[in-house]
């Protein structure tokens, strides 16, 4: 999920390498065929892609510390064995991507260092807290209803690793946005108490959720090269409009009310939304909303408490190969 | 400090029998027992499979795509290997 228009794409430099490759690569492109790791690219899509790719697996890391954070307080077993396996998933979608992204030539290692020390981003969405239960379920209806939103088109990108991760994550994505939409359901059928801790949290998330679309497209500068080389399919725009005529008719279901007073659908069947605080979104991003220290730093905790681990799996992983190496010498 | 490289294995999965391995991805880990067991926890979450192989990504040899043309430019012009090459009278049917 989350690949967001964060990532910027990188300028084209076709013009310092081989002319007739870069139109060679195009036209594959330009036919619907796949690129895969061997084939000759160029550095800029390959550095755009390892940037995007690696930003959308560690979003799926972080990702797991806002609901990680209720695991132990989810209000029955049956809602913890759920939450626990979707948080599973999440861990397992950010090592389908960093596989992804490694096929690029940049290592895993590499890439979590990068995203440790500050340097690499990750989705703007989870530098928010998860203050009541109800985000739970407010993150699996909307933070995942959006991101399958983002993710489907990626099934189809020009780059084969990518496009299959995608495949996977997807087929597992919608048992997370359904969870989430049961949850919020019971809560609505729920007591006056459990229907405005629905609302308050539906209040909280709902602009930052349509801030993961990314910057408005007259503000996009760099989308035409990922579109161009078909790594993006539709535009940040196009797909925040789709996401909010998906999801009105499932807030008007549960009750809820859409925090944008005085939405009404067009003609076409839209449903036009209010201008979106981009401000926010740019501090957000900058390192300034309320939790990206916090994750930082819980991330940075968990890989420095883990380094022991690393070590004993490779130092026992050398004893036994020297051991072999021993046996096979007699 | 960089944290150091984890050995990388591709990871092959038979989803039923009777159905080949096919490959489903990789994983980073350390040695055999670990690569198995992470494989296990990230690729068969759903119940994908009943029989699990990981293999060290170095010990694969592949084909340049580069060369793609050289490499199966044989099979391409032989299109006597094809049964649609010979022809048959329909009278004789299915053959």
């Amino acid at each position: 999920m989350y690949t967001q228009a964060l990532s910027t794409t990188e300028t084209d430099d076709r013009g310092l390498e081989d002319a007739a490759k870069a139109a060679q690569f195009q036209a594959r492109i330009d036919a619907e065929e796949r690129i895969e790791p061997n084939d000759w690219m160029p550095a800029a899509y390959r550095k755009t892609l390892t940037r995007q790719i690696s930003q959308h697996a560690h979003s799926e890391i972080v990702g797991m510390l806002p609901e990680g954070n209720w695991i132990t307080r989810a209000p029955s077993l049956r809602r913890k064995a759920a939450l626990l396996a979707k948080v599973q998933d999440e861990c397992g979608h950010g090592l389908y991507l960093y596989a992804a992204a490694e096929t690029l030539g940049t290592s895993r290692e590499e890439l979590v260092d990068a995203m440790l020390a500050g340097k690499a981003k990750y989705s703007s969405i989870f530098n928010y807290p998860t203050l009541t239960w109800a985000d739970i379920g407010i993150i699996g209806w909307l933070v995942d209803g959006a991101a399958i939103m983002n993710q489907i088109p990626l099934c189809r990108c020009s780059y084969g690793p990518y496009a299959r991760a995608m495949i996977r994550v997807c087929k597992e994505e919608s048992f997370h946005q359904r969870q989430g939409y049961e949850i919020v359901l019971t809560l609505c059928r729920g007591s006056d108490e459990q229907q405005a801790m629905a609302q308050e949290a539906l209040n909280r998330w709902w602009w930052p959720v349509l801030m993961m679309f990314g910057p408005p497209d007259a503000t996009s500068q760099h989308s035409d090269t990922s579109t161009k080389w078909k790594i993006k399919r539709f535009s940040n725009d196009e797909l925040r409009q789709k996401f909010v005529d998906a999801t009105v008719p499932q807030a008007q279901y549960l009750g809820l009310t859409i925090p944008d007073p005085g939405m009404i659908q067009d003609a076409d069947g839209h449903w036009p939304y209010s201008e979106i605080d981009w401000t926010e979104f740019k501090q957000v991003l900058a390192g300034n909303g309320p939790c990206n220290r916090d994750r930082l730093a819980a991330r940075g905790k968990a890989h420095d408490e883990g380094a022991w681990v690393r070590e004993a799996a490779a130092a026992y992983a050398a004893k036994r190969a020297r051991r072999q190496t021993a046996q096979a010498a007699e | 400090m960089a944290t150091p490289n984890t050995p990388l294995w591709e990871v092959f999965i038979r989803s039923r029998n009777g159905l080949a391995h096919k490959h489903v991805g990789s994983l980073h880990a350390s040695d055999t027992t670990m690569a198995l067991q992470a494989a296990r926890d990230i690729y068969t979450r759903r119940g994908e499979g009943l029989s699990i192989w990981v293999v060290p990504s170095t010990a694969i040899t592949a084909s340049d795509p580069a060369e793609k043309g050289m490499m199966f430019e044989p099979a391409e012009s032989k299109i006597y290997r094809h049964p649609t090459f010979y022809e048959v009278p329909d009278e004789v049917g299915h053959m």
